[in-house]
């Protein structure tokens, strides 16, 4: 397998995990009034609340979804950007630099996300 | 990706969004590029605006705060619109990549039937689909909250 065919087959699984993780995110954060998932926002109100949000961060089985989430996410947007940038045929280097650049942003955040969802769980 | 051969991409950024007379699925295709830009926007500064809870209540509170009013919740919305056309069309793709309803290769013998005559209902599911889920999630963000 070529490795762009590689990067686009995990760029169909990257969309199946985030299917379900984000389908649960959009559930519990913008449809929590005609889905009720109980034990999601337990301290009522709204789910960006702080208790709800304390509450989420500090259960494990969202620490490791957030995790993989964020992954699976930024892979796949920005895979899915550097495909559209380079249907403009842009120059060699030009490529190897929007790769870079997208590769360099999605580690970082990926760290920032990451560092995030540990050090909230022990709070 | 197929390396270039020399020739650029004449289109430009019409080739990005004009289908042309490809037909309405490669409309919808076009909204899922739009879609899709949409919510990388928005998830890339969601990721620094919801890391925030990692420095405590207050930090938090300062954050949402930053971000709450009128035009942020619309903003919202319009994110929750197209994630509901991007994962619902997101299957569609997949099934077609997958070569799941594109039909059988058949003789051509008229009258002609082409693998639009598969795609079409399931390019009609997917607009019914995320229909539901606009309706309600609109019932959510403005009639419930």
């Amino acid at each position: 397998m070529m490795r762009d065919q590689k990067l686009w087959t995990w760029h169909l699984a990257a969309g199946v995990v985030i299917l379900i993780l984000l389908g649960l995110h959009m559930t519990i954060m913008h449809l929590n009034g005609v889905i009720v998932l109980k034990g999601l926002n337990p301290a009522g109100g709204h789910p960006i609340d702080w208790g709800n949000v304390a509450s989420r961060a500090r259960n494990g089985f969202f620490m490791v979804t957030y995790v993989i989430l964020l992954g699976a996410a930024l892979f796949h947007g920005l895979y899915g950007l550097r495909t559209l940038l380079f249907e403009l045929d842009p120059a060699r280097w030009l490529k190897r630099a929007i790769s870079g650049l997208l590769l360099g942003g999605g580690v970082a955040l990926f760290v920032i996300g990451t560092w995030a969802a540990i050090v909230a769980r022990s709070m | 990706m197929l390396a270039s051969k020399g020739h650029p991409n004449r289109l430009g950024i019409w080739g990005w969004l004009g289908g042309g007379r490809w037909g309405a699925e490669r409309y919808l295709y076009t909204l899922h590029r739009l879609t899709g830009l949409g919510l990388l926007a928005y998830f890339l500064l969601h990721i620094l605006v919801t890391s925030s809870r990692a420095l405590g209540e207050a930090r938090w509170a300062q954050a949402m705060g930053a971000v709450s009013g009128p035009m942020f919740k619309v903003g919202e919305y319009l994110v929750f619109l197209a994630f509901a056309f991007h994962a619902v069309n997101g299957i569609r793709l997949g099934i077609i990549e997958l070569g799941f309803g594109v039909g059988r290769p058949i003789e051509p013998v008229y009258p002609y039937r082409t693998s639009l005559d598969v795609q079409r209902p399931i390019a009609i599911v997917v607009l019914v689909v995320a229909a539901v889920l606009v309706v309600m999630g609109t019932l959510n963000f403005w009639v419930l909250e």
